[in-house]
């Protein structure tokens, strides 16, 4: 009698556990039909646009670029059948164009104070198509959506992996599913990944001011409305790292602000 | 035939390990979002188109781990229904019970997406689970139910018994070094960083040098067993057996682990290090619970007042 007590208090645990299980839900996403703006940045005052400058440059690679790992799509024939006409891929991770790299994230990090900015205009848009995330590399304000969305007649999950703000990791089986995430605290930067297809990664910064930009194929960037001040400007790379510099803002100012990655540096790592 | 079902169990079991450790080989854990379902489906009516990618290696496991499952039910109801003896019973509800927490385990892992504690004690359970099986087709066998000789040798049960434990412990070791993201953590092999001992230090290097030390220990000590199994119970066929085998499984991981480190982790070769270890595992086991055979109440044997090495026979009329 004592045994079978005990069977059936194991049998209800792994049931209640398994209740429990299938309950599991992942934090702060929604499906895509909530878009819920995100409020404005509390804090002081806002940014006079009659003095606010910019700053604008380019992102440099010294050194010979490191190859771009190739990728095989063998694992999902959907994915080669999406890509066939783009001949062979590779990872995104050194986009270079002579010397000049793209997906470089470039933002204020420091030197803003207090002030209070608008919501963002709309929400930030993720793309699974062709088996590969597009953007690469893209910036979110605080508590704005990013829509994301399957664009392949085959499944992918969507596996974000930060340190500030809270995992998640969600199917989407059916082509055309969509679902709304929005990241709760500044974070520089959130890697995505899809764990069915390995080579599928992206990176989003997520900041509660509106002064980011990411370098274009060209290797430039420029960030607009910057009121006047001193600031620590920091230019991030996936594999390269990052490296700041600063820079003073007069009223209606504008400012070059250059900076250059050694590819040797990935060599090193 | 219950001894026939057991081994098969062991058997599944072993692919099950396999299945187990190619999802963290291929990084795939969390290729399947949900549990227990798979993208919203009945895990067994997920349609097979659409086991890609990662997909494969995590919804392959889930069904082979819920064969395993159903297996394991199967074994315990007719354990239950059929062995006379009442610790068999009690073994095979053991194990059902494992093999259930083994998979909410699993279940967690996903759900919580792949902490080290959860992830490890799933591979830790997994060989507990593992050995659990190989007990009892050890323990529904002729040679163990009619007991055909058992000496009583405390040295051997020591050595044997410190065996397993070693080699348990380097498994789980093993697995904390997995799943923390160690395996790389001293990239050369033989040497670690170029010397005898790592030349800097960080907890995914202890770790990494705390498992290869281990195999110098695990493989000593299974030397030391085999060399005492040789020395003194040369006749006994079902002790110099998985002596000879666990030499030579002990020699295969030993080269698959340096191969996995100078392969960067190659899939096959690292999931082949991982089926290995619970084979070296299992070996240690046999050979520990043979020695332990003269000490199981179904046979009940004088005080030992014969040399170690000799045969001895039950006694007429004892109980298989």
């Amino acid at each position: 009698m004592r045994l079978r007590n005990v069977w059936v208090q194991v049998l209800g645990v792994a049931l209640s556990a398994s209740v429990a299980a299938c309950g599991g839900s992942q934090e702060g996403s929604k499906p895509a039909a909530t878009t819920a703006k995100p409020a404005a940045s509390a804090g002081g005052s806002k940014v006079d646009p009659s003095t606010a400058g910019d700053i604008k440059g380019v992102i440099t690679l010294t050194g010979t670029a490191p190859k771009n790992e190739p990728i095989r799509m063998n694992a999902d024939p959907v994915c080669i059948k999406q890509t066939a006409s783009q001949g062979p891929q590779s990872q995104e991770t050194f986009a270079v164009t002579g010397d000049k790299l793209a997906n470089v994230f470039v933002y204020v990090k420091d030197g803003l104070g207090s002030y209070s900015y608008d919501p963002p205009a709309g929400n930030a848009t993720l793309d699974q198509h062709g088996c590969r995330y597009t953007p690469h590399v893209f910036g979110v304000r605080v508590g704005q959506q990013i829509e994301i969305v399957n664009s392949d007649p085959t499944l992918h999950n969507i596996h974000a992996m930060p340190k500030a703000n809270a995992e998640f990791n969600n199917g989407q089986p059916i082509q055309g599913m969509k679902m709304n995430h929005a990241f709760k605290a500044k974070e520089v930067m959130v890697p995505f990944k899809c764990d069915v297809h390995g080579w599928m990664n992206a990176y989003v910064g997520v900041l509660d001011h509106p002064y980011f930009a990411v370098s274009k194929a060209d290797g430039s960037f420029e960030i607009k409305g910057l009121p006047p001040g001193t600031y620590t400007i920091e230019a991030w790379h996936e594999k390269l790292g990052a490296t700041t510099q600063s820079v003073t803002i007069a009223a209606k100012d504008s400012k070059d602000v250059n900076f250059t990655f050694d590819a040797a540096k990935a060599a090193a790592d | 035939m219950l001894h026939r079902f057991a081994q098969f169990v062991v058997g599944c079991t072993v692919l099950l390990v396999l299945a187990g450790s190619l999802v963290t080989s291929t990084g795939s854990g969390l290729a399947v979002p949900d549990w227990p379902t798979t993208y919203g489906w009945n895990m067994f009516t997920f349609p097979p188109s659409k086991w890609v990618g990662g997909i494969f290696y995590e919804h392959g496991h889930r069904l082979i781990a819920s064969t395993v499952g159903f297996l394991t039910i199967v074994l315990a109801a007719w354990i239950w229904l059929a062995d006379p003896r009442r610790w068999m019973k009690r073994l095979g509800v053991a194990a059902l019970a494992a093999v259930i927490a083994q998979g909410v385990l699993g279940g967690l892992t996903v759900l919580f997406f792949l902490p080290d504690a959860i992830s490890t004690a799933h591979a830790g359970l997994a060989e507990i689970f593992f050995c659990m099986t190989v007990a009892i087709a050890l323990f529904t066998s002729r040679g163990w139910t009619e007991a055909a000789g058992a000496a009583d040798d405390r040295a051997l049960r020591v050595v044997a018994t410190a065996t397993t434990a070693l080699v348990y412990t380097q498994i789980i070791v093993g697995a904390v070094m997995r799943h923390s993201g160690a395996g790389l953590a001293i990239p050369d092999f033989p040497l670690m960083f170029g010397g005898l001992v790592p030349d800097r230090w960080s907890n995914a290097i202890a770790i990494h040098f705390a498992h290869r030390v281990g195999a110098l220990i695990v493989a000593a000590a299974v030397l030391a067993t085999s060399a005492h199994v040789w020395y003194h119970h040369r006749g006994r066929r079902e002790l110099t057996g998985p002596a000879g085998m666990i030499i030579g499984l002990v020699l295969v991981q030993i080269t698959l682990g340096a191969l996995t480190v100078l392969s960067r982790r190659n899939v096959a070769i690292n999931s082949a290090h991982v089926v290995c270890g619970a084979l070296v595992l299992a070996t240690s086991l046999v050979i520990t619970l043979r020695s332990w055979r003269a000490r199981f109440a179904e046979v009940r044997l004088k005080p030992d007042t014969t040399p170690v090495g000799v045969r001895i026979s039950p006694p007429a009329g004892a109980r298989a």
